[in-house]
């Protein structure tokens, strides 16, 4: 098996080890499930059979959980030294942080996946459109993977696990709201540039069912810098 | 595999940590590396083991620098990290499946080196439990284990025995006297008999630099520039006995070191041997000779000589 998988199926067996996995599928499914069904603005009050409400709830709640997922991987190995035994083990820098990065992803995966009985409770309401759907979905996943990227990152930088939250939160605060307000207090150039870098624009389009390759290549980039920067900083031992 | 380190430096900040070293270690061969706090052993072992990049010069597995081939030479060394780092909560059984893996052992071999170590290292008993809830010792032991799992040629142990009773020391010792008929093995450690006990070979090290190389044996020698003998001569009084032995040639001095014992302790002078002359004496005289030893230089002193200055 490729050290990557290796490295994912740990992190995610102890995710359920630990109980994090159970409360964060309590409080994420608990959370959107209310805000979907029960309160404010939710599904029934739409009038159509939409995601819209779940999709823009979850955008909020995996938002606040992400960085709560990561900020363990990195930060609680280099504490305990553990970090010096698992790089001196045949596999590479980049194997374990992807390992990491695919371990919370599968978790954030199986969350989603639990939700599913809304997208079967809704078709029986009325005809909802799969395209919409199933985009929103990838929606969700790829703006995770944004996240957990920015996580993973934060938590290569410090060996406090409260750091880590704190600082991926505080950058993930930028993607999700401050560029967006950013975009629409300056016009011009700097406008258009804010509102590129802005996840929500980039999440909104993409739950109304459009796929477009820029939003595609916007949260790619968004993971891939994640994660360089995470290796780099693992390598930086190195350095001093 | 043999290990050959060539030059090798490494700079922390203005503090060289390791200062142009080269040694080579062969296969069947257990090379033991002392030297106080600081000294730059563990810098050593991690630039071995690749967790470290190289400064300076080179480190050679089987002839395949670090540098180039590190990632893949990675799968050859079993290394124990100092303080032993492990993943508490995880149960011992899982955790030597997981590192068998990540080692590149194949899925229908973990099973039977998993058991395998579980039987060297003795931990039968607690193979079910999580590791935090194990003794130090014991996590020793795990430590051991992931570092022998995939039967590597090459082993890397920084303090191998801290934490462990003497019992579970003298099997170590044991096992890793065993390892290193066939295999390649670098410790590090504060315990000098257990030098002694374990490796073929001594490297002394000190603010970076090799200060001695060499067998337990070969560095006494050049340790030893006396010889000191300690005895006891039943039959006359401490004084006689004292003003007759300073007559001797080859007696550099003598001390009285128990008085109702009649012991005394000599120092030969340098390079010569006084254990004929004091036999010669007591004969001569009709007095018993009744205890003779000679002391060794003990490595503790030799080890204290090069460190300090």
């Amino acid at each position: 098996m490729n050290a990557v998988l290796i490295i994912a199926k740990k992190e995610l067996q102890s995710y359920f080890d630990s109980l994090i996995a159970y409360i964060m599928l309590v409080l994420f499914l608990g959370f959107s499930g209310f805000f979907t069904w029960l309160y404010g603005s939710d599904i029934f009050m739409v009038g159509q059979a939409s995601l819209q409400s779940f999709f823009s709830i979850a955008y909020w709640t995996l938002f606040f959980f992400t960085p709560a997922l990561t900020m363990r991987l990195l930060a609680e190995e280099k504490k305990t030294g553990t970090i010096e035994m698992l790089l001196t083990k045949a596999v590479s820098d980049r194997q374990v942080v992807l390992g990491k990065f695919l371990s919370a992803l599968m978790l954030v995966m199986i969350a989603l996946a639990f939700t599913v009985p809304y997208v079967i409770t809704l078709s029986k309401l009325g005809n909802i459109d799969a395209g919409e759907v199933i985009c929103g979905y990838g929606g969700l996943v790829l703006m995770s993977a944004a996240y957990i990227s920015i996580g993973l990152y934060a938590s290569s930088l410090t060996n406090n696990q409260i750091v880590a939250f704190l600082l991926a939160l505080s950058i993930g605060l930028f993607f999700h709201i401050i560029f967006d307000v950013l975009a629409s207090s300056f016009t011009g150039i700097p406008a258009q540039v804010f509102s590129t870098l802005s996840l929500s624009n980039h999440f909104e389009s993409m739950s109304r069912g459009v796929v477009d390759s820029r939003d595609l290549i916007y949260f790619i980039s968004i993971v891939f810098m994640g994660l360089f920067l995470s290796e780099l900083s693992l390598t930086k031992r190195n350095l001093n | 595999m043999n290990i050959q380190i060539e030059n090798l430096s490494k700079q922390y900040g203005y503090q060289k940590a390791v200062d142009h070293i080269s040694f080579e270690v062969k296969p069947g061969e257990v090379l033991g590396f002392l030297g106080p706090n600081g000294a730059g052993k563990s810098t050593t072992m991690k630039m071995i083991t690749g967790y470290l990049s190289i400064g300076e010069g080179d480190v050679r597995l089987g002839g395949k620098s670090v540098r180039e081939y590190g990632d893949d030479l990675k799968k050859h060394i079993g290394y124990l990290p100092e303080n032993n780092p492990l993943y508490l909560d995880m149960p011992v059984i899982d955790y030597l499946e997981f590192c068998a893996a990540l080692q590149g052992v194949h899925s229908s071999d973990i099973g039977k080196r998993v058991r395998e170590m579980v039987r060297v290292c003795g931990l039968n008993a607690e193979k079910h439990k999580k590791i935090g809830e194990l003794s130090k010792g014991y996590r020793q032991r795990v430590g051991l284990a992931q570092a022998m799992i995939h039967d590597p040629e090459i082993l890397v142990l920084d303090e191998p025995t801290t934490g462990l009773d003497p019992n579970q020391i003298v099997e170590i010792r044991k096992l890793i006297r065993e390892l290193g008929k066939e295999k390649t093995v670098v410790l590090s450690t504060h315990i000098l008999p257990e030098v002694e006990a374990t490796c073929d070979r001594i490297l002394i090290i000190n603010k970076g630099k090799i200060v001695a190389d060499g067998s337990a044996e070969s560095l006494r020698k050049q340790a030893t520039g006396q010889e000191i003998i300690k005895l006891r001569i039943e039959d006359a009084s401490p004084d006689v006995i004292m003003q007759e032995l300073r007559r001797l040639q080859n007696i550099d001095t003598v001390e009285l070191v128990d008085k109702t014992m009649n012991r005394f302790e000599v120092q030969s002078a340098s390079g010569k041997s006084s254990r004929r002359e004091i036999f010669q004496l007591c004969v001569q005289k009709g007095w018993v000779l009744s205890e003779l030893i000679p002391i060794e230089t003990r490595l503790e002193d030799i080890f204290r000589n090069l460190t300090t200055n």
